[in-house]
């Protein structure tokens, strides 16, 4: 089943181009910037403070980032849990923008902590709190990130001819690919469950409690198989090769049901606990709420039709507005709906530098990924007709 | 066949992602009779701030100054210099100011506990007062983030900032608790408005102010539940809650106040402790790890038998073409 897709290093070997040094260039600012934090302390450069103890770093670099890095799992869900194998050109592409996504989120994650130097504590069973969210998304992150370089690992195995090694990795490729859909289902709930405990200062029209989880592993699930859509149509676009729209279309139709149940359950949940009154009441909140409900609507409606599902172009909005859609979720809950209840003058909004880092960080995967994809088979090889 | 085994496996992951696990839901947890906390009374406020001095000259902690060149501490909210203030609060609907002592609550069932990852914050299983170790500290802010009442704050200027929070004076190399000795802030109140004691006492007294006269003249203990010292005056008009009983699980800190502790800016929370909610969804999903065991059992399964077959087509297509393997 699997001998039409083999895959090949893009033809054009040319690295230094002018996207790639554009990339270079703002990859270069974040880590200026990120010397400036490891020697002045985080208040440098963040506008983090004592009412929002989380800015960007956290919210977009992790769980966005982690989120838009579901498209490895979105995947191996699909081709080895599910059996269906014609989606199989789809899996390399997909693990090598998760190994990237993860990574940086961990590393992100580290830059944000406040004791970065103590961070093996976390690895310590003595020290381990097993009541703690918080422990159970460190541990997952940092094991999935390893399984991911682990489910990686042929594509450099074949591009360096160690086929034995290969060979001897295939025979037990299967228990990382089980354990690298497991650990992605435990912590992107997690990433949801983390709100739980915060109580109160997550806004009612985010905070689901027991539903958090649920609605978590739904949208990064979505956001995993929209993302796959997205990065299948730039590589066409950009590297101008032939779509794959036949089989992305297949995709749309698994993100519209997610969507389906995930929207049913939201709205559902939202009316059970009489909170959908605050959608209406005119405030910034109320607004992004509204602005969420749409983004969430748009790809449903898009995906519903058999006929808009299988253009490449229709299929391109659906997953975007998705990915718009799951990321603002993430920051309604995380950011937007926080309620620091401190007094009025505590507010957030990310520094420049801040942001800077952020947008350094995409500038790293997108390097990476085009990159890799010229050195290393992961795109499938193109059939001449 | 594949289609139903997928869904098989993942409706039940589903049901276990979501079980609210009644069965080994995790209630408040229980407050220890030797618990030891404070009692504050607003309506004896003064507003002096002498405990705001005292706990900074005890924390080593600097003034917060309205201009480089003001001669006094001008804090004006909780932070990684100001474990405990003292702020005005004006009732909505009189004239009147009303003050209010903010530090740590202390916690029944403490949010700051339940979340960090490395156990860096502690609740004492006897005195009940939450401690916490720097030195094990990843600094993720996730204590801030769950404590309703904002106090753990993170030292975001400096190069190796570091978690500060009202340890009830009892932190290594101050110890006070373990020695008999008082709160620096209940040590020094001239008024009354703030005592230490065990919650229990502390709440038995609480509840002898409401139910007095307002009016009548009462006996305000100095500094301890237990001291030989008093001072006699007219009772206040209170309001009739006693807040940190069941607030959040309960609190170790206790408030009594002539106006509402909304007004005061005290969030109304409920009596099931957030802490409980999160352990609670945590534990029916992980709890033994059965759970994830279970579903790791099944993908095994299926994974080992989809990937042997595409493998095996793998190897036929690559013996058939081994040159062109990159």
């Amino acid at each position: 089943m699997s001998g039409l897709h083999e895959h090949k290093a893009l033809g054009d070997k040319k690295l230094f181009t002018l996207p790639t040094f554009i990339l270079a260039v703002i990859s270069f600012i974040a880590l200026v910037i990120l010397a400036k934090r490891f020697i002045f302390g985080l208040g440098a450069v963040t506008n983090l403070n004592d009412g929002y103890p989380w800015g960007i770093w956290v919210v977009y670099d992790v769980v966005v980032g982690t989120g838009f890095a579901c498209g490895g799992y979105a995947m191996a869900l699909v081709v080895y849990i599910a059996n269906k194998g014609k989606y199989h050109p789809l899996v390399r592409p997909a693990l090598l923008a998760s190994l990237f996504g993860y990574t940086l989120g961990g590393i992100s994650a580290f830059i944000d902590m406040g004791r970065y130097w103590n961070f093996y504590n976390m690895f310590l069973p003595s020290q381990m709190n097993l009541n703690s969210v918080m422990l159970e998304v460190g541990l997952c992150v940092t094991a999935y990130c390893i399984v991911l370089f682990i489910e990686f690992a042929p594509t450099l195995l074949e591009r360096f001819k160690k086929h034995k090694l290969k060979e001897k990795l295939d025979r037990l490729l299967f228990i990382f690919i089980a354990v690298g859909v497991l650990l992605p289902t435990m912590h992107q709930s997690s990433l949801g469950s983390l709100l739980i405990a915060m109580g109160f200062k997550v806004d009612p029209l985010w905070q689901s409690s027991y539903l958090m989880p649920l609605f978590a592993i739904l949208t990064a699930m979505a956001m995993g198989f929209s993302i796959v859509i997205f990065e299948a149509s730039m590589v066409t676009v950009g590297f101008r090769r032939h779509s794959e729209t036949h089989l992305l279309k297949g995709l749309g139709k698994v993100i519209q049901a997610l969507l389906g149940v995930f929207l049913i359950l939201r709205f559902g949940d939202l009316v059970m606990r009489d909170a959908l009154s605050g959608a209406f009441d005119g405030s910034f909140k109320a607004k992004m709420f509204l602005l969420e409900a749409v983004l969430f609507i748009i790809p449903l409606v898009i995906l519903s039709s058999n006929n808009m599902r299988s253009k490449g172009s229709h299929l391109f909005v659906a997953g975007f507005t998705m990915l718009c859609a799951g990321a603002l979720y993430r920051f309604n809950a995380f950011l937007i709906g926080w309620t620091p209840n401190a007094s009025d003058s505590v507010v957030y909004f990310p520094s420049s530098q801040e942001l800077l880092v952020s947008i350094g960080i995409i500038a790293m995967e997108i390097l990476g990924y085009i990159l890799f994809v010229k050195l290393l088979p992961v795109l499938p090889k193109e059939e001449h007709a | 066949m594949d289609r139903r085994n997928f869904l098989k496996l993942a409706s039940s992951s589903a049901v276990i992602a979501t079980s609210s696990g009644t069965a080994q839901a995790r209630g408040n947890l229980p407050v220890s009779d030797e618990a030891v906390g404070m009692l504050f009374d607003a309506t004896r406020c003064i507003g002096c701030r002498a405990c705001v001095v005292e706990c900074k000259d005890i924390n080593g902690m600097p003034p917060e100054k309205a201009s480089p060149d003001a001669p006094w501490d001008n804090a004006q909210d909780l932070s990684a210099d100001t474990l405990n203030i003292i702020k005005a609060h004006k009732a909505e609907d009189s004239d009147e100011f009303s003050f209010i002592k903010r530090n740590c609550m202390h916690c029944v069932d403490a949010g700051c506990v339940s979340v960090c990852p490395v156990s860096a914050m502690k609740k004492d299983p006897v005195t009940g007062i939450v401690s916490h170790d720097p030195d094990v500290c990843i600094g993720c802010r996730y204590c801030v983030a769950a404590c309703p009442y904002n106090i753990p704050k993170y030292e975001y200027d400096e190069t190796f900032g570091q978690i500060q929070k009202c340890q009830l004076c009892n932190q290594k190399g101050v110890e006070h608790i373990d020695n008999n000795q008082l709160p620096g802030c209940a040590e020094v109140c001239p008024t009354g408005a703030n005592i230490y004691g065990t919650r229990k006492e502390l709440l038995a007294e609480a509840k002898r102010r409401l139910a007095a006269k307002p009016g009548e003249n009462y006996v305000f203990k100095l500094n301890a539940i237990d001291s030989p010292h008093y001072q006699e005056g007219p009772l206040a008009e209170y309001q009739q809650h006693i807040y940190g009983e069941f607030e959040g699980g309960g609190t170790q800190v206790l408030l009594l106040a002539g106006t509402s502790f909304q007004t005061l800016g005290m969030p109304d929370l409920p009596e099931r402790s957030y802490a409980s909610v999160s352990e609670t969804v945590q534990h029916s999903i992980y709890g033994g790890f059965a759970a994830p065991a279970a579903v790791l059992g099944g993908l095994l399964f299926l994974a080992r038998r989809n990937i042997k077959a595409e493998q095996e087509s793998d190897k036929n297509n690559n013996n058939k073409d081994k040159g062109d393997a990159s």
